[in-house]
């Protein structure tokens, strides 16, 4: 049995469900990400697991004991919210002993065990300091500090970098992936940024309109994404209406130009119209080869993003944006030039959603 | 330039002048009790009463006993009220305001008919169940500006988020209310707690209408009798007050980390 264990859980409020059927199974001391965008229940069902939340129907399990009705202050979890939530007039260190003082473990324990975290963290200089003398990278720390300090068994992150400025967010994802990894403790880490849920997690719950659309490991939710939204949400997309020509052999027209894909169309008849999706960094500009897909077009747009250049194509109905490094030896193309875009077979996707719009 | 700050400053000068000279003048005349010369005549005969200690001391007590029984109601049902019945919060502000429209003289009728010795809480029928009518008398009249304050203060920090940080800590709702709620809204209670001082150490009717040896009742008995002495204690009352007034200002500005805004 997995250590966390949600299973059918169902959370509405009023008419409105923010929740469905949502099963997850956990293993001890996995990283795991509920990606989505606002109001996709992530956040929801995250506070479900912590106990600020009763789930309408299903179970939560935490280490095979059921903590589906069991208050907050029960279930041992540790939890980071967005906005730090530090106690203002507690000093750092206050703040890191809070669940130890309120575990009323001896004070010979308490203070090694701050200590440790304060390392931990690399704010030792800082263990007198209140919250409102640090900065929110800082602040952030000793909130995970606070979270991991009383050996949780479930450590729950809602948003913790949403209000860090970018640099201190990289720095401070790679510190919270690290000292999950060193300390083994289960994490669940709610975010709207792919990046993060990408760069951080074992695996990825994509979520949209309170179910689950896939779970995956990285990897496959960005190069295997199984619907439309998921492919849309996890990283840019470009999405076109293809007509199936031959099923079986995995070919489609695009505007009248011929593709084949090597991932199955599942039984679509020939005739049918799919959505197919292809992402910016796996077409070229140029002809194609060995047996890969290649098609022609006008430029409509060119784009400076910095180190790499987007380019948009028209096909016909259809545009593919393409991305190339930027190199300042190389010209760009300009608009309305004719140009030659490739791809392999492998990365002309199939969307389940066989919704065509 | 000069005309345009003429207008803000004129109404300073005025508004300044309306509030200081009527008190100058109570200072001045309280000092005019030996003839000819200025004296502190009138303190030293205040000072000297022994019913002015002991009614001061009366209403002290009484003070810090309301001030005790307002935070221990008014923190804990601002705090629920923000936290888990918002909706509530327009009906709880309106009962709170009812003191400032219903006078103290009607509270303290409707309580001797509902209390009184014959009835079925004869709370009048002691002194000391007198006082304790009186202490909730006065958190009562001074509930319009605990509650104000402590709803202030709760609203200066994320309520909701340092609760469920403490619960998922494991705190209790004790440990919740008494070590993270009430610390951060310290100078809010401190606030509320000095105006009450104030609001009772200056407090005539109820007290005297349930026959209490109050601050209030002495003053308006000095007054009566003497010519001096009630401009003396009238600048006492005042200093008393402002004492309130500059602690408020002290607490309110001297004690750090008790803002939970993220910076």
């Amino acid at each position: 049995m997995a250590f966390l264990d949600i299973s059918s859980v169902r959370k509405v409020y009023g008419q409105n469900v923010v929740v469905q059927d949502f099963n997850l199974a956990v293993e001890r001391g996995e990283f795991v990400s509920f990606l989505g965008p606002s109001g996709c229940g992530k956040t929801t069902t995250l506070r479900m697991v912590a106990g600020f939340e009763q789930p309408t129907a299903g179970t939560i399990r935490i280490g095979g004991k059921d903590v589906t009705y069991l208050p907050p202050n029960q279930r041992n979890i540790g939890m980071v919210f967005q906005a730090y939530a530090l106690f203002p007039n507690m000093t750092v260190a206050d703040n890191i002993g809070f669940g130890l003082k309120v575990a009323k473990k001896p004070a010979a324990e308490i203070g090694p065990r701050v200590k440790e975290m304060l390392e931990l963290i690399k704010l030792p200089h800082l263990a007198d300091r209140y919250p409102y003398q640090l900065s929110g990278g800082q602040q952030q720390r000793v909130a995970l500090a606070r979270a991991i300090a009383n050996k949780p068994q479930v450590l729950l992150l809602d948003e913790p970098l949403s209000a860090l400025d970018a640099k201190i967010r990289v720095s401070l994802r790679e510190e919270i992936r690290t000292l999950q990894k060193a300390l083994g403790i289960t994490t669940i880490f709610v975010t709207h940024d792919q990046e993060e849920a990408l760069s951080m997690s074992d695996r990825i719950v994509v979520m949209s309109e309170g179910r689950m659309e896939q779970v995956g490991d990285p990897f496959d939710i960005y190069n295997y994404p199984k619907t439309r939204f998921v492919a849309g949400f996890v990283g840019t997309l470009n999405t076109l209406k293809a007509r199936v020509l031959d099923p079986g052999a995995g070919k489609l027209s695009i505007d009248g130009q011929e593709a084949v894909t090597s991932r199955p169309l599942n039984g679509s008849p020939a005739d049918s119209i799919r959505t197919v999706a292809l992402r910016p960094e796996a077409v070229a500009l140029g002809e194609r080869v060995n047996g890969g897909n290649g098609l022609s077009g006008t430029i409509e747009e060119v784009g400076f993003l910095g180190s790499v250049v987007r380019i948009k194509v028209r096909l016909g109905e259809n545009a593919i944006s393409l991305d190339t490094f930027n190199s300042s030896s190389v010209t760009p193309p300009k608009r309305g030039d004719t140009v030659s875009i490739a791809f392999t077979r492998d990365d002309l996707l199939v969307l389940e959603d066989n919704d065509a719009h | 330039m000069k005309s345009e700050r003429f207008g803000p400053w004129l109404a300073m000068v005025l508004g300044t002048l309306y509030f200081v000279v009527p008190l100058i003048a109570t200072f001045e005349f309280s000092l005019r009790k030996r003839r000819g010369v200025y004296s502190f005549d009138a303190y030293a005969s205040v000072f000297s009463d022994s019913r002015f200690i002991e009614s001061f001391g009366y209403s002290t007590f009484i003070a810090l006993l309301t001030i005790v029984v307002g935070v221990l109601l008014v923190v804990p049902t601002a705090y629920v009220i923000r936290l888990r019945m918002p909706r509530m919060r327009p009906i709880v502000e309106f009962i709170t305001l009812l003191p400032l429209v219903i006078p103290a003289i009607v509270i303290v009728f409707g309580y001797l008919r509902l209390y009184n010795s014959s009835s079925f809480l004869p709370l009048t029928g002691t002194a000391r169940s007198t006082d304790l009518l009186l202490v909730f008398a006065y958190v009562v009249l001074a509930m319009p500006y605990m509650y104000r304050a402590v709803d202030t203060g709760l609203r200066a920090i994320d309520v909701k988020t340092l609760t469920e940080a403490a619960e998922s800590l494991g705190a209790s709702w004790w440990t919740i209310l008494f070590k993270v709620i009430l610390p951060n809204v310290r100078v809010a209670v401190l606030s509320g707690a000095f105006l009450t001082f104030a609001i009772v150490i200056g407090e005539f009717t109820i007290a005297s209408l349930l026959n209490r040896p109050a601050f209030g009742p002495y003053l308006q008995l000095v007054g009566a009798n003497s010519a001096y002495e009630p401009s003396a204690l009238a600048v006492i009352a005042f200093v008393v007050t402002w004492a309130c007034m500059g602690l408020i200002q002290l607490f309110g500005s001297g004690i750090r980390g008790s803002s939970a805004a993220p910076r």
